[in-house]
């Protein structure tokens, strides 16, 4: 069987023309000329075939130069044009839509940078930095040859949002996007909204009560006639793309299926359950949760209280730390002190995180309060017995023991049932931990790669109110942008698998960041066959499909094998 | 930043300065004064030529004094955008009346040494604050000697230092005689935590002086690097794990223990003088530059700007916030961004910036059903 790679077939022109390229070259002062003879680039640019015109530039981006580029479109009836100047990354837009402004098609352009890649870097050579201006324009001028005109894609949005998990972050973010006029579906697990608040007592750092914070969320849900709260429910499944996403829910029994157009992720997190671990029994060693319930409802009882820090976290099988637990052991210790002051309380700690302008003083004031705090670390771990609670003391260097009535775990925030489930749904990946891996970890920190798919609050990572809170909003924001538009464009740029060619191996799938292709059933020849198939929209390029394919099946728009295999062989 | 001009609902205002602010949600007018670049923006295409034959040389403020630069520059080499300015102090056309040298070299026509400070009104429905901080400056700190002991730098004098950009090409130079630093010791807290200075965690100063331990290895694998701290603040996501690769994979010392007093020995070396707290001994440890992990503290003008804004601020001097709604002034309609209610990292800053996109969206959808507002933007 002879395998014809669909991506090296040469394509005709558009429009049957013959290419008349322009070729502008850009002196950018003396950035390029001063080391560049932009002259005789210019001679030797018009020497290449299908060249139809040559300008010289002073600023080829300034006011002057891209009307000149209008100007030679017009009159000299080019179809393709070459900027030779300084890199995309700044003009390559401008140029782009100088081009369509004169009656171009857009992606007839191309930009060659000979700044950056050329002058800049050799100014101590300026015969051979001529000669590879020329060489560089030599390839773009074989390139911007056989560029198709494309059209932008643009896929309608359907105005509505799917928020899983009505924790305070799920709330946040579905009341957000509510505020600019667009429904909500919220999908809670449990029967009643809140999260883990449902089991908190007081808050740190105002003290006020966790129920009422739950409440005064539930009351703005109700007042928001837009957002329509399931509870008892569950996402069964869903497709689609960003703009349509079908999705399937199951709400106390009773079945929906519905469109939307975005989803966030705020199914938060759970508390580890230290089981097996100092002596945890729940009546006398219990977690901080058991604590909370026992301050709430009065039956704490016990006159010296010990917490043991970092229970199961920051330890070789769970490498994080949970962020919230020191705050909570130093809220309860404050509350304890200051209700029950004949009650005393250590803290045996390994570090102590009250990061930020709330926290530290609370520590302070723990202490003043007479809380004591013991430093452990990993090597020699604390050994409880029934009474009390053996720990060598890093800075005093010797082994205290320290009865108690009650000895408290803080145990971290775990990642909560099903997130393997839903994630595969989602097609959204999932830390080592167990959290969802947002896009970027710094520059985008709400959002997933796969367009369309947001996140927030205990999800991502443990945080505390005011962090899901405004992660909530802050993957709502994300959110409606596409919701807002109605619509998204993405830049016809993307892979395309050739049916004929694909064995189904389905190692493209895997290798994709941005969930882009999946398989369909196909006819290929008359049989009936399982194939890859990238979707548009979601593709944004990178090539990493292409370069995995064992049969070269897949080519990228734009930058597919005929273009490069034409610039490689003006190369030399 | 570029995707930031470059979107065509936002206008960018730069060397620019807020005077006065008037109305309510939905219904600001804001007062900006454009200080005068001396360079028409319109004809400006940023291509330097200006800034190679200038004859000032001033402390450069971008790295921090490390380097020079001209009295026409560029703020730094990616500045958004890409227009230069020209400095009133030091120019000698603007100073002495004569030189022009760089109207003569500047093919567009751009250099305009008559331009003045314009004042630009703008109706808006709601406002961001998005100022950023401050670096303790730690002179204030005498015991540690910053601006006295010459291989004393602060924290972000050292990522210009490392930066391979930077003044010294990413080499990490001591100050004192231009030779590499092998042995360098990072100082936390400092102005951080402490009811002298500030009773706050500077929340992100943990984690950078792990970075830059991490990196003064990468650089010069034989270098040796040691952490002063108290508690390792790694709360963040990944954060715990990236100091166990600076413990176990990099080799960085870490000491718990707050270092009391820095001198100088002969050859110019910094002296730190500690106490290591596990081991209960005051000991001393030679260093050839030291890093100090300033705090984060409110921007210089935070208060003035807050005053206009009719907004409050913290007892320590951010703009105060609702604890569990961040992103909220006492103000309707007035938001903040970032660091200027208290120090966040990118990733959180960055977040709690989209918070605050929402709530201002959804003050301005709120408020749009009044009709009173015609000419937003
Ligand atoms: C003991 C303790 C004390 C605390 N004290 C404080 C304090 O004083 N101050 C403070 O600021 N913070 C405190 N916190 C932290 C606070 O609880 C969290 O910041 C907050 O609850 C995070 O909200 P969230 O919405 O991200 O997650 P969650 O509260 O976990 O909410 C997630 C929701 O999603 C639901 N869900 C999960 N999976 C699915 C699914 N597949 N489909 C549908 N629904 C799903 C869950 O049932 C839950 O209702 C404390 C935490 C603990 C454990
Ligand atoms: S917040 Fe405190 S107790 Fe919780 S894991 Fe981190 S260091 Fe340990
Ligand atoms: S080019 Fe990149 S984004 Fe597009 S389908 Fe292939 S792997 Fe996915
Ligand atoms: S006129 Fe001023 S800015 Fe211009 S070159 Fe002279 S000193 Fe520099
Ligand atoms: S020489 Fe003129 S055009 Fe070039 S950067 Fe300077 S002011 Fe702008
Ligand atoms: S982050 Fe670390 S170095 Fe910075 S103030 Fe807090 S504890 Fe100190």
């Amino acid at each position: 069987m002879s395998i014809q790679l669909q991506a090296t077939k040469k394509q005709d022109p558009p429009d049957e023309e013959t290419p008349r390229i322009g070729v502008f070259i850009c002196h950018c002062g003396a950035n390029i000329a001063g080391f560049v003879n932009v002259e005789e680039a210019a001679k030797y640019a018009s020497s290449l075939p299908d060249v139809a015109f040559v300008q010289k530039n002073l600023y080829t981006c300034s006011e002057t130069g891209l009307r000149e580029i209008k100007t030679a479109i017009k009159e000299h009836k080019l179809n393709r044009v070459l900027v030779a100047s300084c890199t995309p990354r700044t003009h390559e837009p401008l140029f782009k839509s100088t081009c369509q402004e004169a009656g171009l098609n857009r992606y007839l352009f191309e930009l060659v940078n000979i700044r950056e890649q050329c002058s800049w870097v050799h100014m101590q050579d300026p015969v051979r930095a001529t000669e590879k201006a020329k060489q560089l324009i030599r390839m773009g001028v074989a390139r911007v040859a056989l560029l198709e005109p494309r059209q932008e894609i643009t896929v309608e949005v359907t105005r509505k949002a799917l928020v899983i998990g009505g924790g305070v972050a799920g709330i946040s973010a579905a009341l957000s996007i509510a505020a600019s006029n667009i429904p909500v579906i919220l999908v809670e697990r449990e029967k009643e909204l809140g999260g883990l608040l449902r089991d908190v007592n007081k808050l740190y750092p105002t003290l006020g009560a966790a129920s009422e914070l739950v409440d005064e969320h539930v009351k703005k849900l109700q007042k928001a006639p837009l957002i329509k709260v399931m509870t008892r429910a569950k996402v069964l499944n869903v497709s689609g793309f960003i703009g349509n996403y079908k999705v399937q829910i199951d709400s106390a029994g009773e079945q929906i299926e519905d469109t939307v157009g975005v989803i966030v992720v705020a199914t938060g997190a759970r508390i580890m359950i230290p089981n097996g671990m100092y002596g945890y029994d729940g009546k006398n060693v219990v977690m901080q949760t058991e604590l909370e319930r026992r301050l709430k409802d009065g039956s704490f009882s016990a006159r010296s209280v010990v917490m043991i820090q970092c229970v199961g976290a920051r330890v070789p099988e769970r490498e994080y730390c949970s962020r919230i637990c020191c705050m909570t052991a130093i809220k309860n210790a404050i509350l304890i002190r200051e209700t029950y002051p004949e009650t005393e309380i250590f803290v045996v700690y390994r570090d102590i995180q009250t990061f930020g302008t709330l926290y530290e003083e609370d520590y302070r004031r723990a202490r003043e309060l007479g809380v004591g705090f013991l430093r452990y670390g990993l090597a020699k771990l604390p050994a409880v017995d029934e009474g009390g609670v053996t720990v060598y003391d890093e800075l005093l260097g010797k082994n205290v023991r320290i009865p108690y009535e009650l000895l408290v775990l803080s145990a971290p925030l775990v990642a909560p049932e099903g997130v393997t489930e839903l994630s595969k749904m989602l097609k959204v990946p999932l830390d080592a931990n167990g959290f969802y891996l947002e896009a970027h970890a710094k520059l985008r920190p709400v959002e997933f790669a796969t367009d369309g798919v947001y996140l927030c609050g205990c999800a991502r990572w443990p945080c505390d109110i005011g962090d899901a809170v405004y992660q909530g909003r802050g993957s709502a924001a994300r959110a409606l942008i596409p919701l807002r538009k109605g619509k998204v464009y993405a830049e016809p740029l993307y892979a395309e698998v050739n049916p004929n060619v694909c064995r189904d191996c389905r190692r493209c799938v895997e290798s994709c960041p941005y969930s882009a292709i999946t398989t369909v059933e196909e006819t290929v020849h008359g049989y009936q066959r399982t194939v890859s198939k990238v979707n548009p929209v979601l593709c944004k390029g990178c090539g990493a499909c292409s370069v995995l394919c064992p049969t070269g099946a897949i080519g990228m728009k734009h930058y597919d094998n005929t273009l490069i295999m034409a610039m490689i062989g003006k190369a030399f | 930043m570029a995707a930031c001009s470059d979107h065509p609902n936002i206008e960018c205002l730069t060397y620019s300065a807020v005077r006065e602010v008037s109305g309510n949600a939905g219904d600001f007018t804001v007062t900006v004064a454009k200080r005068p670049r001396y360079i028409n923006e319109s004809l400006c295409t940023g291509c330097g030529e200006c800034t190679e034959k200038c004859p000032g040389k001033v402390p450069d403020e971008f790295n921090l004094g490390l380097a020079k630069r001209k009295s026409i520059f560029f703020h730094f080499a990616q500045a958004v955008p890409r227009i230069p300015v020209i400095d009133p102090t030091a120019c000698l056309m603007l100073t002495k009346g004569k030189c022009g040298v760089c109207q003569k070299k500047c093919g567009a026509g751009a250099i305009d040494f008559k331009q003045t400070e314009q004042l630009v009104k703008a109706r808006v429905g709601t406002i961001v604050v998005a100022t950023g901080f401050d670096i303790y400056d730690a002179s204030l700190a005498t015991e540690y000697g910053f601006g006295r002991i010459k291989n004393v730098l602060s924290s972000l004098q050292y990522e210009r230092l490392i930066s391979a950009s930077g003044p010294s090409g990413g080499h990490l130079n001591k100050p004192s005689d231009g030779k590499p630093a092998h042995k360098i010791a990072y100082v936390l807290c400092v102005g951080s935590r402490d009811i002298t200075s500030n009773n706050y965690c500077s929340a992100l100063c943990c984690m950078y002086a792990a970075k830059d331990a991490m990196l003064a290895r990468e650089h010069d694998a034989g270098s040796e690097s040691f952490v002063f701290y108290t508690d390792t603040r790694c709360s963040g996501k990944g954060f715990w794990q990236y100091f166990e690769k600076a413990r176990s994979e990099y080799g960085v010392n870490f000491i718990r223990g707050r270092v009391s007093r820095i001198t100088e020995d002969h050859s110019g070396n910094p002296v730190m003088w500690y106490e290591d707290t596990k081991q209960r001994r005051a000991k001393t440890l030679t260093a050839d530059m030291v890093i100090l992990a300033n705090a984060i503290v409110p921007a210089f003008g935070t208060d003035k700007l807050a005053a206009m804004l009719g907004i409050e601020l913290d007892k320590f001097g951010f703009i105060a916030t609702n604890s569990f709604s961040p992103t909220d002034t006492n103000r309707d309609g007035i938001f903040v961004a970032g660091c200027v209610g208290g120090p966040r990292d990118i990733a959180e800053a960055v977040a709690h910036a989209s918070a605050a996109a929402a709530r201002a969206a959804e003050t301005v959808t709120r408020e749009a059903a009044v009709p009173a507002i015609g000419n937003r933007g």
